[in-house]
């Protein structure tokens, strides 16, 4: 089995993920800019996280012949700080030709608050003046609703912004409807506990189609599982799913959405 | 699939957890104190198991969110805790 994990926060991980990630089939990783489970104090914080994303990581995964890709961002997480959130967006653009970088992201929404709010405009704009992909984060339970309703507007309201070049993530039953007919891509996230399970990822996939969606664990330093994909493919296969079928939504679909920037190859 | 296989791979966990969620709520009743919203956000979204739609998470996931649509002023903090608790 083949699959690529376009959703995990690895600095966050030991090195035998590493080794069972490869041992299952992995064949890239792609790591979002994330929350460290604290606020960074200053933007040389974050000057210091995407070196690691950028330079360190991309080494330690090639030990195990996995190659790393990242996206750059401030984490909604940390938007709440206006000035520290610009500060850290003037950074980025002197990071977008590394070659592992592959867009903005995870940006998005957490609380839903007018800050968070104006904080992500800033990212789609910045997105947009340098034609990346964005990859979003939509807020966590009973925020997600209305969270993925405010990040809908600010994408569609933005005629720069096309819907294929962009991935919301995190969808569940009750958000993915509006994500896949607005024409974005969607992303599943295989969680033990929160977002989705196994079994309800492949039945949104049972009732949604194939379209447009992609599958990760977003593992990171929380209760989460590196392993997700592959352990979701094997109930795939319970589910009497065929081998091409599960190989189009684990490896071919993140391989088609990713493609649309020359730095992905695997 | 059919309804047996659907059967056959998911009823012994189902079962699992629909006892925990009977447990869970004998737990909180035994308890001593009161209750907070999440106690009733619970009890509506349980109601949303016995319709007769094939849509019971979604209405699951909707009972349990936040309805409205502006932006807050401020984030009180990072954490969500499962339930919406209405407006302030």
């Amino acid at each position: 089995m083949r699959y690529i994990e376009p959703h995990g926060h690895m600095v966050s991980r030991v090195t035998d993920d590493y080794v069972d990630m490869a041992t299952a089939g992995c064949a890239a990783v792609c790591e979002p800019a994330f929350w460290a489970g604290f606020d960074r104090s200053s933007a040389d914080g974050f000057h210091d996280y995407f070196c690691q994303l950028t330079e360190h990581e991309p080494k330690r995964a090639a030990k195990f012949g996995i190659p790393h890709f990242c996206w750059l961002c401030i984490n909604p997480k940390e938007s709440e700080d206006v000035q520290l959130a610009k500060d850290v967006i003037a950074l980025i653009p002197d990071f977008l030709d590394k070659p592992n970088v592959l867009g903005i992201g995870e940006i998005g929404l957490n609380k839903n608050s007018r800050n968070e709010l104006k904080i992500l405009e800033l990212h789609v704009d910045l997105a947009a003046r340098h034609n990346q992909l964005i990859l979003v984060h939509t807020p966590h339970l009973e925020d997600k609703l209305k969270g993925t309703r405010l990040i809908l507007d600010v994408l569609k309201s933005d005629r720069r912004i096309r819907p294929e070049r962009v991935i919301i993530d995190h969808v569940e039953e009750h958000t993915i409807g509006p994500v896949l007919d607005a024409g974005f891509w969607a992303g599943m996230t295989l969680y033990p506990e929160s977002k989705c399970t196994p079994a309800r990822a492949i039945d949104m996939l049972e009732t949604y189609g194939t379209e447009r969606i992609w599958m990760n664990s977003a593992c990171d330093w929380g209760v989460s599982i590196p392993l997700a994909v592959p352990r979701t493919a094997l109930e795939m296969k319970k589910r009497q799913w065929t081998a091409d079928a599960i190989d189009r939504v684990v490896y071919q679909n993140p391989l088609k959405f990713l493609s649309q920037t020359p730095k992905f190859r695997v | 699939m059919t309804r047996q296989h659907v059967l056959d791979l998911y009823f012994m966990e189902a079962r699992s957890k629909l006892i925990d969620l009977a447990a869970f709520l004998d737990r909180v009743e035994r308890a001593e104190g009161e209750a907070d919203f999440r106690l009733n956000a619970l009890q509506q979204a349980i109601r949303e198991l016995d319709t007769g739609n094939a849509d019971r998470a979604k209405r699951v996931l909707l009972a349990l969110s936040d309805p409205t649509t502006e932006p807050i002023p401020a984030a009180p903090g990072k954490g969500a805790i499962g339930a919406w608790q209405g407006s302030k």
